[in-house]
């Protein structure tokens, strides 16, 4: 066989059949990872039809999008903001039960976002096919997986036959030369580089983030890179595994033990691109010129560094979008003012993304008029951050510390902002609308978030540690 | 599924680019848990003003738009979130055609999956579509040709299969049920190697 890059590997160990030019492949699915939005009309069209879930152990589910943040009540109840919202989540756990899904339930330690709960629990691998319904699926490309979101027929698919029918993508390798600046983080980077591909610059292709810049890379980081692979129109983004991945794995509840482990290690090592392997499509990103970067338009292609100014409109969309948002061309975003701050989702919702937003706020508050929300990706993030003081932190500063869930990334639990207000979002889409009807979304990193929750507006955390300097 | 075969019908235009699946149905909107009846949500925001009227100036309530079944969308159409929600609105609402020059991976495949032609046209046609909103067009999807009122024409790809699905109305799930022994000996293989 000729060279092959990552993506090869993955799709032919994973072929079942191969395309015909009458039928696409059949593509196996090793971890099919579900949640109460995208599942009920696939569990509906399988009762439908008499079928079974065929692999009931290659399938995880977790209530994540319409469950709320808010404290329990006096009975240890969550609040759902509508009753729609608890039959939903009711629904999942019936079709978990009937079918025989782990789920993750209310009563589980590992409840949470459904792209940080795989990871977490080590049910997320190197080599492996993994789905979801849900577009973030790409965030498990980081351990060198081939992951990507589906739609709910093809939930029902996975659910009846563990496969689906795909035609194979085309590979996009994006080489991130030199080392990153001190005051980046892996969301400033991938902001950067939407920015540079466009917001469907990756339309047709799956990702491979490769290079000195994505090697140094936590797995966190890693994972907040691929996560938003998808806002550049690229279903996956893959980072082959390394000795990163295997530490980051290694213990993990769902992981391979003993000497299961070292075989694991060996077959994962094998999914890397060979050197010689060609890619359909080549960019090149220098990483030293990434700065702290935020979006300013509607979607997340429209990005700007928070030290240069905001670009002038090269269309009538673009034009609409600068109204939306009350932007003006020509002007730094730096110094607009803020009404909330959102530090949370399956972009920048775990640990070192708290951390990142403590450090800021510790031993100051939030601007007047500022409402921010911290929300955890799960439940173990939440009691690790616990246990290391993060959450007295955040009261302290006045922001509102939360239980786990998606929360203000998607606004259909109650958790939103009213119209007109600007959000700045650790998020991952900015459109119209997304955060609440009429809300104006502006994404950045947990330390540029942090910071304008400080000040009040848009604001570079490095000033604020030069003031304090001062 | 109903079969689709020919499509007559004038077109509706909405030049935005980028159009994401949370402008064709907000999340908020998302909590259902039945497919069916989500027309009335389909591009909520944009049809309706905030206190639950037409807004007039949206381009779909407009008399002209009435009845179309052919929508014409700016580049990158169907960007964005991966519900389904966004191809059952679409449907729901009347739409069975949507027309662009690009078309976002995983709208486009729920999209067929659905029914619901989802067609990339060159840059050209599509300009050409998107500067003459409600001229009718004659699509036919066996021929995946698409005819124009001048007699003028216009060829579009389509992925062998989902054209067999549209045209005999049939969904992806009885095809890949039928291959049950292959998945076996797939299983099988693989559970010897690892
Ligand atoms: S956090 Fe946001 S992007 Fe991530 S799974 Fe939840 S809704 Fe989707």
């Amino acid at each position: 066989m000729g060279a092959r890059t990552l993506l090869d590997k993955l799709w032919d160990a994973h072929l079942v059949k191969a395309p015909t030019a009458a039928t696409p492949g059949i593509l196996y699915v090793d971890l099919h990872l579900i949640h109460e939005v995208t599942s009920p009309q696939a569990f509906a069209e399988l009762r439908a039809r008499g079928l079974e879930v065929r692999c009931p152990e290659r399938t995880l589910a977790t209530l994540d999008h319409s469950t709320p943040t808010t404290p329990f009540d006096d009975l240890g109840q969550p609040v759902y903001a509508s009753e729609e919202a608890a039959a939903q989540v009711a629904e999942l756990e019936r079709n978990c039960a009937q079918f025989g899904i782990r789920l993750n339930g209310w009563s589980s330690d590992h409840r949470g976002i459904v792209h940080v709960i795989g990871p977490e629990l080590g049910a997320t691998q190197p080599g492996m096919t993994i789905v979801c319904g849900d577009s973030h699926t790409s965030t498990h490309g980081a351990f060198g997986a081939l992951a990507f979101g589906i739609g709910t027929t093809e939930v029902g698919h996975v659910l009846a036959t563990q496969c689906l029918l795909q035609q194979k993508p085309k590979s996009l390798a994006i080489e991130v030369s030199g080392e990153l600046p001190a005051n980046c983080s892996a969301k400033d980077l991938v902001l950067h580089i939407i920015g540079q591909i466009g917001v469907n610059g990756g339309t047709g292709y799956v990702i491979e983030y490769r290079g000195a810049a994505i090697r140094a890379l936590s797995m966190e980081e890693r994972m907040t890179v691929c996560n938003m692979s998808i806002e550049a129109g690229a279903r996956a983004g893959l980072i082959a595994p390394d000795q990163t991945t295997f530490d980051y794995l290694r213990g993990r509840p769902y992981a391979p033990h003993g000497t299961d482990w070292d075989q694991a290690v060996a077959h994962w090592s094998a999914f890397a691109s060979d050197p010689d392997a060609s890619f359909d499509r080549i960019v090149h990103v220098d990483a030293t010129r990434v700065r702290p970067t935020v979006t300013y338009g509607t979607h997340p292609g429209m990005v700007v560094a928070l030290d240069a100014n905001v670009p002038a409109p090269v269309s009538l969309q673009e034009r609409r979008a600068l109204d939306y948002m009350r932007v003006e061309a020509g002007k730094p975003l730096a110094g607009t003012a803020v009404d909330v701050v959102f530090v949370g989702s399956c972009t920048n919702s775990r640990l070192s993304d708290l951390r990142a937003a403590a450090d800021v706020l510790r031993g100051r508050t939030l601007a007047a008029r500022v409402r921010m929300l911290v929300v955890p990706g799960s439940l173990v993030i939440k009691r690790e951050a616990e246990q290391e003081g993060l959450d007295q932190v955040f009261r302290a500063a006045g922001a509102e510390w939360r239980e786990p869930g998606c929360s203000m990334c998607i606004a259909m639990n109650g958790d939103l902002a009213q119209p007109g207000q600007l959000v700045v979002s650790t998020s991952n889409r900015n459109f119209e609308g997304r955060q609440g009807p009429g809300a104006r979304t502006v994404l950045a990193s947990p330390a540029v978030a942090a910071a304008s929750a400080v000040a009040g507006c848009i604001t570079d955390p490095q000033s604020l540690l030069q003031e304090q300097a001062a | 599924m109903k079969p689709l075969t020919r499509i007559r019908s004038r077109t509706a235009v909405l030049a935005h680019e980028n159009i994401d699946t949370d402008r064709i149905i907000p999340a908020r909107f998302l909590t259902t848990t039945q497919r069916a009846g989500l027309g009335r949500f389909a591009f909520n925001d944009w049809r309706y003003t905030a206190d639950g009227k037409p807004d007039p100036a949206f381009e779909l309530n407009q008399p002209a738009a009435r009845g179309c079944e052919i929508l014409v969308a700016g580049r990158n159409f169907g960007c964005g979130s991966s519900r389904e929600h966004a191809p059952w609105a679409l449907l729901d609402y009347g739409i069975r055609v949507v027309l662009s020059s690009e078309i976002a991976d995983i709208f486009r495949n729920n999209a067929l999956k659905n029914g619901l032609l989802a067609v990339v046209l060159e840059g050209a046609e599509h300009r050409y579509l998107l500067a003459h909103p409600g001229i009718e067009l004659a699509i036919d999807v066996a021929q995946q040709t698409i005819e124009l009122p001048d007699g003028g024409r216009f060829s579009f790809t389509l992925d062998a299969f989902a054209k067999h699905c549209l045209l005999a109305g049939v969904d992806q799930l009885g095809f890949l049920l039928a291959q049950n022994d292959a998945i076996d000996i797939f299983e099988r293989r693989r559970g010897v190697a690892a």
